[in-house]
């Protein structure tokens, strides 16, 4: 390898650096603003005020009023709990729900693992939002069931990583010197498995925030996840469609908030797999 | 060849069963309440009218043979009638798989129009400026979820510029346009990656290298070689996002009013139509099996490789 390779790559390695701190910070900073969105509103979310409803963007309200005169910039910041908080708890579920399954087939296989694959099987078996719109359907709305139905479907795709990664942990020499030296079951796979796997599977679900979140907001807009009055973006929307054609902006903050956070969330996640894996590095 | 054919059925078997059976277990348990669904509250009906519409209905049977009893009557066409329509559940879905079937072929048809040009070029022009547009491009479509793509796009080409229908009236070329426009959109986005990595991957290949070596011109080296043997895996990855793409056609469809079986199942939803769900869900599932089983198939039948039993897998 000539020296100007070795420093290009370095100079890669930097930039990659540069942008996971970026977007790291600006995803932290979304989070914060979900926790504390309180306390950050200008006005109350809340609050109807009839006598200034659907005025456009202003120095005062500067997303404009929705129907009720509530102030927009104050509900698109109040939903982002539900949206951005929501969110990572489904992917949070997910991934450690599929990474325990994963675990437990591949460490155990026989029976067991059969009989969970092929569950994941059926599961797989049905294409995209189909199947979360049903679960959704059946047991009606409600952000929790929204929740519910898209780990349901969600969660195969981490047992399947966190099978094949302990499959092959298993055949390492140290897996057999740790068997030999008689640690226990549970010492083996929290100690020395789950280390080891967790890499490509944090990497998997940073990647999968953004899409779970615009599926969230997806079955929110259809009217599967929050309700109203909760401010929620997916939900904000489709309550306000019917203004589309005079107050576009009721309609369209929330849409620009999803898009925002989505890209942020979607920015870091490749970072984040730029990081851990140079080889995907610009694909 | 045969023998993987034959095993790729077998294996149908047991998936078809584990769908028919997820889908009946989950609609039982959610609608176990059917009787008061079709007549209100419960306390309104005498117990022997209840007991007797269950009889009829079959819900006091063990759960196995209500089961067994409504795949039966599946083969033959026969789902139940809508709690809310009182018509013929199966009739109603195939009516309506047409119009979705179509959005779904053309939202195929733009995106391999727009993806595939576009990731060939992004690919070519690797790391400069036209490959960095593209990939922006193709980033902000992957963030942005399709029901905004859907009003923003309704908002510019209906409502301000008037040239198309707010929401579709029939099958027409006009309503179909937005419709497909925002499927493709969001398809295009992740498929122009796809494509993108797929041709990238292949002209990083050393033959690429001896063949310009060679002298033979990049574009008839990128034209004969490159995209021929790259084809496979594009139209692979194509074939696969389908299933995406089935899910996805509901929350459009209701949006733009299209009369399809998206639609068709978002308002059962709302109208909580338990027997509508499932025939929705279980027949959109069967598609999509067949769909991805097919794909392999050909995928397998295409590829020399396997074909010729060079290398397994």
């Amino acid at each position: 390898m000539s020296e100007v390779t070795i420093r290009k790559q370095r100079i890669k390695r930097d930039s990659v650096k540069v942008r996971l701190i970026v977007f790291g910070v600006l995803a932290v900073m979304l989070i914060l603003c979900s926790i504390f969105s309180e306390y950050l509103t200008p006005y109350d979310p809340y609050l109807q005020d009839l006598s200034i409803a659907k005025q456009g963007p202003s120095s005062e309200h500067l997303l404009g009023t929705d129907r009720y005169g509530r102030d927009m910039l104050s509900r698109v910041i109040v939903g982002s709990r539900a949206s951005i908080f929501s969110t990572l708890l489904l992917v949070a579920i997910i991934t450690v729900l599929g990474t325990a399954i994963g675990v437990i087939c591949g460490w155990n296989g026989k029976v067991l693992d059969t009989v969970l694959m092929r569950i994941s099987d059926m599961f797989l078996a049905f294409p995209g939002l189909v199947f979360a719109l049903a679960v959704a359907g059946c047991l009606g709305g409600g952000l929790q069931n929204a929740i519910i139905a898209l780990a349901a479907i969600s969660w195969p795709k981490y047992a399947r990583i966190a099978r094949s990664q302990t499959l092959a942990q298993k055949e390492t020499a140290w897996m057999k010197a740790a068997k030999l030296s008689g640690s226990s079951t549970v010492k083996i796979i929290f100690v020395h498995i789950l280390p080891n796997i967790i890499g490509p599977i944090l990497v998997t679900s940073m990647l999968d925030i953004g899409t779970m979140m615009m599926e969230l907001a997806a079955l929110s807009f259809l009217g599967l996840g929050a309700k109203p009055p909760i401010a929620e973006w997916g939900s904000m929307m489709s309550d306000t469609r019917s203004l589309m054609t005079t107050s576009p902006w009721i309609t369209f903050s929330p849409g620009i908030a999803i898009f925002i956070s989505v890209m942020i969330f979607n920015l870091l996640g490749d970072t984040i797999r730029d990081y851990a894996d140079p080889k995907s590095r610009g694909r | 060849m045969k023998k993987y054919v034959l095993h790729r059925f077998l294996q149908l078997i047991p998936v078809l069963i584990g769908i028919t059976f997820l889908s009946f277990a989950m609609m039982r348990l959610a609608g176990s309440d059917a009787i008061i669904e079709l007549y209100g509250d419960k306390g309104a009906v005498a117990e022997e009218i209840i007991a007797a519409k269950q009889a009829e209905l079959g819900l006091d049977k063990p759960f196995l043979t209500q089961y067994l009893a409504w795949v039966g009557g599946m083969m033959r066409g026969d789902m139940g009638v809508s709690y809310v329509s009182g018509k013929e559940v199966f009739g109603t879905f195939i009516s309506k798989l047409p119009a979705t079937l179509l959005l779904t072929a053309l939202s195929i048809g733009m995106t391999v129009v727009i993806s595939i040009p576009l990731g060939v070029l992004a690919a070519v022009r690797h790391d400069r400026f036209t490959d960095y547009f593209l990939r922006f491009f193709s980033f902000v479509g992957n963030s942005l979820p399709n029901f905004f793509v859907a009003l923003l796009l309704m908002q510019v080409f209906s409502i301000k510029l008037k040239w198309l229908p707010v929401i579709s009236k029939g099958l027409s070329v006009q309503s179909a346009m937005l419709p497909t426009l925002t499927l493709a959109i969001a398809m295009s986005a992740k498929y122009m990656r796809q494509v993108r990595a797929t041709v990238l991957e292949e002209l990083n290949k050393d033959y690429v290298i001896g063949a310009k070596a060679r002298g033979v011109r990049s574009c008839v080296v990128l034209w004969k070689s490159v995209l021929k043997s790259s084809m496979l895996t594009i139209i692979t990855l194509l074939a696969l996002s389908i299933g995406n793409l089935l899910g996805g056609t509901a929350i459009i469809e209701s949006i733009f009013m299209w009369d399809g079986v998206g639609k068709l199942a978002v308002d059962a939803i709302t109208m909580r139509d338990y027997p509508m769900i499932q025939a929705y869900v279980v027949w959109m599932a069967i598609i999509y099996v067949i769909v991805n089983l097919t794909c392999d198939l050909l995928y397998h039948a295409l590829d020399p490789r396997i074909r010729l039993g060079v290398s397994e897998g």
